[in-house]
This record gives structure tokens, sequence and C-alpha cells, in this order.
């Protein structure tokens, strides 16, 4: 970037050097001697190559809107004013009491005017077109950088959904059963690849009734139930009015997986996973409970118990962080979560 | 016979190795356990052969159940995580079963069992003590009488070499853990617990007062009143840490 903007005032020079000598042969052409001639381009370019210099750092940091490009036009044309104005005094000074020159230097106001503003006009498209490519190489690369970001999530967020824990498990389950109970093999096989498709299926944007969470959610309760055998079991409360609220898809299940492997790892003998649905003014509010040890474990801390994600999440959703409350008394942790219902 | 306990919490986890096993006259199942502290228990109490042994389990995982246990049978772990793999080689495990596994599998893991009780090489540890990197834990289990205590690092006063064992000085006394010290500079936080003698290791957070006693010779003074010598070396590894 720094180079390059070095390669563009290097060309300019050159530019601004080739212009000087036409300049000082036309004017050697039309009869004045080389000190004349010499004097009036170089005084008169340097002026020009300032004015030009000054648009290109005035593009740098202001780059005017591709419908407001005759702004360029208007600063050519100030500046082509400003050029003259600066001439006539610069080379009235250097050469007064020549009358011949003044007489010529008068006469050609309009046509220095003429050639001076097409010049500004053409560096300044110049600078305009090269900042702009930049910026948009820039806007480009920044593009594909955010592509690549939420490429990984998907990708991340698709490996968290396909848990491949639960499903080994699951598995293993399953090969047990084909040897002793095989029919109930086949209902587990249907229950893991409902639970999947359901998974696969739905997007983290989507919003779906409480009721179709719940159906899913129920999957995957029966196949830890299977699993764990009577050491789990669970109770779901449901208010009536609750029935048609939306919930965003799979919000529900990560609480309450977290809930039972919290409940299953810190508490030997049966564990009970309480789900309650209920209608809060407009809004709706579940809350999932879980048995712990307060001995040995203090969940205040909230470290290790996978809620950090679904919090986020709910942030991305809602923009809001109040949104998932827990509490623990009487060796039983609640997570809550509160979902606005959008209309 | 050879007698086998198997210990795992998903009753149809520990179905399945029971399945497996009937291809096996000469092995019987003694007993089944859900957590690790039955597996403490049945262990002692059956002294078995062989186990089957899940990680992830109520309580206390695999891994620790095995620090609790005295004459450690043979161990053949069976878990759906394979990132433990490295880590159960490491106790000299004899397999690791990745659920789910089928009857081949299981075979050869039994195999391996038997030839190595057959060249009786099941007992030498396979990776001396120091090559081990033991995790680092933010907990730490012992027995206290017939039960099973599971301590927080940070309810770690000092701990405190005694012979075979440490003891791990906490508010209310004392525990006793079949470890050296070397296990336990390495298993905990070194910017939380911090060597200081070749016998002490002690928690930043219960450290009052550094002492002089004599020239070149300082003790810790802890929040429970007790006072620990400090060598040279564990001054200077002090000093380094505390930022001195």
């Amino acid at each position: 970037m720094k180079q390059q903007s070095q390669k563009i005032v290097l060309l300019e020079i050159i530019w601004w050097l080739a212009w000087t000598c036409l300049q000082v042969f036309a004017l050697n052409f039309a009869g004045f001697d080389w000190k004349i001639s010499i004097t009036d381009a170089v005084i008169s370019n340097f002026i020009l190559g300032l004015e030009g210099y000054s648009i290109i750092l005035i593009l740098k940091v202001y780059q005017p809107d591709k419908s407001k490009l005759y702004y360029l036009l208007i600063w050519s044309a100030a500046l082509a004013g400003i050029y003259i104005l600066l001439v006539e005094f610069a080379l009235g000074i250097a050469f007064i009491g020549n009358i011949t020159y003044l007489q010529f230097l008068d006469n050609t106001i309009l046509l220095r005017f003429g050639v001076s503003f097409l010049m500004l006009a053409f560096i300044s498209v110049l600078g305009w077109i090269w900042f702009y490519l930049q910026t948009q190489q820039r806007d480009e690369s920044r593009k594909s950088d955010m592509e690549r970001l939420s490429r990984e999530a998907e990708l991340y967020s698709l490996r968290q959904q396909l848990q491949p824990h639960f499903l080994f498990n699951s598995l293993n389950s399953i090969n047990a059963l084909i040897g002793t109970e095989p029919a109930r093999a086949r209902t587990m096989v249907q229950q893991l690849s409902d639970f999947f498709r359901g998974t696969l299926r739905r997007q983290d944007s989507h919003r779906v009734t409480l009721t179709e969470e719940l159906d899913q959610l129920k999957l995957y309760l029966d196949i830890e139930k299977v699993r764990f055998g009577h050491r789990l079991q669970t109770e779901v409360f449901m208010d009536e009015k609750s029935i048609g609220m939306m919930i965003p898809s799979l919000l529900l299940q990560p609480v309450v997986e977290n809930a039972i492997k919290f409940g299953l790892y810190d508490v030997t003998g049966d564990v009970l996973i309480s789900i309650q649905a209920e209608v809060m003014g407009d809004d709706l509010r579940i809350c999932v409970e879980n048995p712990y040890d307060p001995e040995t474990t203090s969940p205040s801390k909230g470290v290790g118990f996978g809620l950090s994600s679904i919090e986020r999440r709910l942030y991305l959703l809602y923009g809001r962080n109040d949104l998932l409350t827990t509490e623990n008394k009487n060796s039983t942790f609640k997570t809550c979560i509160h979902i606005p219902q959008t209309k | 016979m050879i007698n086998v306990i198997i210990i795992d919490d998903e009753p149809l986890a520990r179905s399945i190795v029971k399945e497996y096993l009937m291809a096996y006259p000469d092995m019987q199942v003694v007993q089944e356990c859900g957590d690790g502290f039955e597996g403490v228990k049945a262990i002692a109490a059956r002294q078995p052969d062989l186990i089957f042994l899940d990680i992830q389990m109520p309580k206390i995982n695999g891994f620790e159940m095995l620090e609790l246990v005295e004459n450690q049978p043979s161990v053949i772990f069976t878990t759906a995580f394979d990132e433990y793999a490295m880590q159960a080689f490491e106790t000299n495990a004899i397999d690791y079963l990745l659920k789910p596994f089928n009857q081949d599998r299981f075979d050869k893991a039994i195999l391996k069992w038997k030839s190595r009780i057959t060249k009786n090489e099941g007992l030498a540890p396979a990776f001396s003590e120091s090559l081990r990197q033991p995790e680092e834990r933010n907990r730490v289990v012992v027995k206290v009488g017939n039960a099973i205590k599971i301590l927080p690092v940070h309810d770690i006063h000092y701990i405190e070499a005694y012979d075979d064992y440490v003891k791990i000085h906490t508010q209310d006394g004392y525990h006793l853990k079949k470890k050296t010290m070397n296990f336990f500079e390495k298993a905990l936080d070194n910017n939380q617990f911090v060597r200081v003698h070749r016998s002490y290791i002690i928690s930043l957070a219960q450290l009052t007062k550094i002492e002089m006693k004599e020239k070149e010779s300082y003790v810790a003074k802890m929040k429970d009143g007790s006072v620990i010598p400090m060598s040279k070396t564990g001054y200077s590894r002090l000093k380094e840490v505390l930022g001195l």
C-alpha cells in the first residue's frame, strides 16, 4: 500500500517533468529565449504540480461518491483559477518590465486556464479511480474473511449438533440390545434416526412452536432413558396457553442436555429432570431442574456447565444478556430461559 | 476362574461386555458397578483379576477411581471418548475399547491381557512416573475411612511428603494419598501451588508471610498457623512465582 502510493508520486513527477520540458520547447518555439522559457515553464508547472499533489492528498482521505463525481470537476476548476492567479502574480514579478512577455502572458491566460483545468481534472479522475479500486480490494478481502469465519462457525455448529459422544454411546446401547432385545434395538434405531433428522433439518435461525420443540426433545429424552435405564426420570409440565408459542429451534435441547449431564454425573442414584413451560406476561418461560451435590460442586460459578453457549445464542438472537438465569437451592439446580414473543 | 468386574454407568454398556464375555467360560463377572464409588468397594472386596472400566461416570471418573484402588487389577477401558487414550495407557491399561466395539475387537483385548499375564508384565508400570504428564486438575479424590471424598484443590492448604504417601492438609486435618510429591507438583497449577521444599508443596492462597529464620534460610507461614520450611531452590521458585 505504502509502496504503491510512492509509485504514484513518482509517476506524477515524471509526468510533471515531461510536461515542463514540452512547455519550455513550446515557449522557445514561440520566440522567447531559453531563460524566459525555462523560468515560465518551471514556475507554472511547479504550482500545477503542487496542486495536483494536493488533490491526491484530499482523495486519500475523502473520495466522493460515484454520484458526486462532478465534485472532481469543481475542485479542478477552482484549483485552475487559483493556479492562474498565482502564475500571474509570480511571473509578473519575475519578468517585471518585460512588456512583450507580459503581453504574451495576458494573451495566453485562457489557454493556460484550459490546459491546467484539463490536467487537474485528469489527475483527480485518475486518483479517484486508483483509490476506488483499492477500497474495493480491501472490501473484497474483508468480505472473504467474513465468509470464511461464518463458514467455520457453521461447521463448528454442525459438529456440535452431531454430538459424537451421544451418537457413539447410543450406538453402543443399540449394539447391546441387538443380542438381547432386537425389537427394542429397532425402536432405538428409529428414534435415533428421527432425532438426527430433526436436528439436521432445522437451522439456527428458525423458530418453531413449543410443541414441535418438545416433540424433538422427547426423542432425545427417550434415547437417554434407554441408555441410563431407571436412573434417569423426566417430567414435563406445560401451561396450556404456551402450546402455540414460538421458540428458536434446538434452544431447549442443550439446556436439558446440560441438566442431564450435570445431574447424572454429579449425583449417584436416580436423577429426576423436570421441565416446566409457563406463560409470563406475553412471553414464554421455560425452566429445567436437575439435582446436584452442593458439597462438591459450586454451580454458581457456571463454568463447565455448558450454559455459556446458550447464553451466547440468546444474545445473538435477541440482543439481550438477561434471558438466561440460574438458581440453586436444596441441591436442585434450576436453569430458566425467558423467550420474548415477537409478533 | 478369572474374576471380572464391570464398571460403567450405562446398564446396556455393561450388558454388552457381559455378552461378549460369554465366549470365555473361564471368566466370570463377579460384580457390576454403576459408578466409581461402588467400583472402589467392589475391587477391595472381590480382588478381581480384570476390570472393564468406563471413564465418564457419576461423581468420580474412571481415572480418579483407579487412584483410590490399592491393588490395581488389570484394566480395560471402555469409552466413547477417544481423547483419553493417551492418559489411559499411562495408567498401564491393557487396552482401550472405543464404544461401540464388536466381539472381534473385544477378543483382541482379552488376548492382549492373557499374553501380558503369562509374560507377567502386567504389574510393571509401562511409563515411569517422571515421564507422565498428568492433566492439570481442579480436584483430588481421597479416601476417608470407607468413604470417598472429593477435595476441590482450593481447599488444599499444603501437601507434605510422608513415606510412600503424601499428607494433603486441609481445614479439616489431613488426608493420606498414595502418590508422590512429583505427581502433585505436575498435577497442580504452578501458579497456585509451589514446591518450596523437597517435602512440601504450598498453596499460595494460604500463604500469609515469608520469614527469615536464619541467614539464607526462610520459612513460609500459612493461614492455619503452620510454618513450612523452605529450601534454597524452593525459596527462589516461590519468589519467581510471586514476581518478587
